[in-house]
């Protein structure tokens, strides 16, 4: 399993050939990619900057990782998030599960960034037209983590 | 006890630090002792901190509520709930 944090952009089809190298195993592979919207909230976003807090990042995402192995009989797992500035259409992050058929790597990845976007520390700032602004965490994603039915007091203080 | 303290994000901003090294006197052993002892302060660090603000906090670098003790030599981070994804 990898976890990857870098300013660089990345190609989903060379890191899925990686991940697969000397699997045969393998029977499935999931992936998501999150990519930027030109509009968050009612306003367009011209540019963002993503924050994160370097040594806790990777332990989080590593942790979480952990978490999806224990639970699913996945065969490997790749998270990569993108830091720094970004535009519209640019990737953000990219989340890749194998396994042996696709029922636990559909889970295990769908499980990962749900997880990713309420426990690992990143925050997103971005560009409008009335300024620079701080994105506001989601009800959503919180509600998304829930129905993993997780013990989401590991995130601990208030919400 | 000698503690690392760490901002993220809009907390950083808003109290314009990133990082400071602080001694922290007897009796402020946990996270949410911290977190009141530089309420303390006043101004931006009153109201940046102030109980009811959606404020995470890290030690060691692993996400923890304000009972969380803090040892010397350790991180003690406060920053906004997380938007990454």
């Amino acid at each position: 399993m990898a976890i990857r944090v870098q300013t660089e952009d990345f190609d989903l089809n060379a890191e899925i050939a990686a991940l697969r190298a000397g699997s045969p195993q393998v029977g499935a592979v999931v992936s998501f990619v999150g990519t930027v919207r030109d509009m968050n909230e009612g306003a367009s976003v011209a540019a963002m900057e993503l924050e994160h807090y370097p040594g806790m990042t990777e332990k989080a995402l590593q942790d979480i990782v952990e978490r999806a192995k224990q639970r699913w009989p996945i065969a490997d797992a790749l998270v990569i998030h993108r830091v720094g500035p970004l535009s519209p259409r640019d990737q953000i992050v990219l989340v890749a599960v194998t396994s042996a058929h696709r029922g636990e790597a559909f889970d295990a990845c769908e499980f990962i960034i749900d997880y990713l976007k309420t426990e690992a520390p990143f925050w997103k700032k971005e560009q409008t037209p009335q300024g620079a602004r701080w994105v506001d965490a989601r009800v959503t994603d919180d509600a998304a983590l829930r129905k993993w039915h997780i013990d989401v007091a590991l995130g601990g203080g208030e919400k | 006890m000698k503690i690392q303290l760490r901002f993220f994000a809009s907390v950083r901003e808003a109290l314009g630090v990133s990082q400071e090294e602080v001694v922290v006197p007897e009796g402020i052993d946990t996270v949410g002792k911290v977190r009141a002892f530089l309420q303390q302060r006043g101004g931006v660090w009153a109201e940046t901190l102030a109980e009811g603000r959606s404020l995470r906090m890290a030690c060691d670098q692993q996400m923890c509520d304000a009972d969380t003790a803090i040892r010397d030599g350790g991180e003690v981070a406060f920053f906004p709930p997380v938007t990454g994804g």
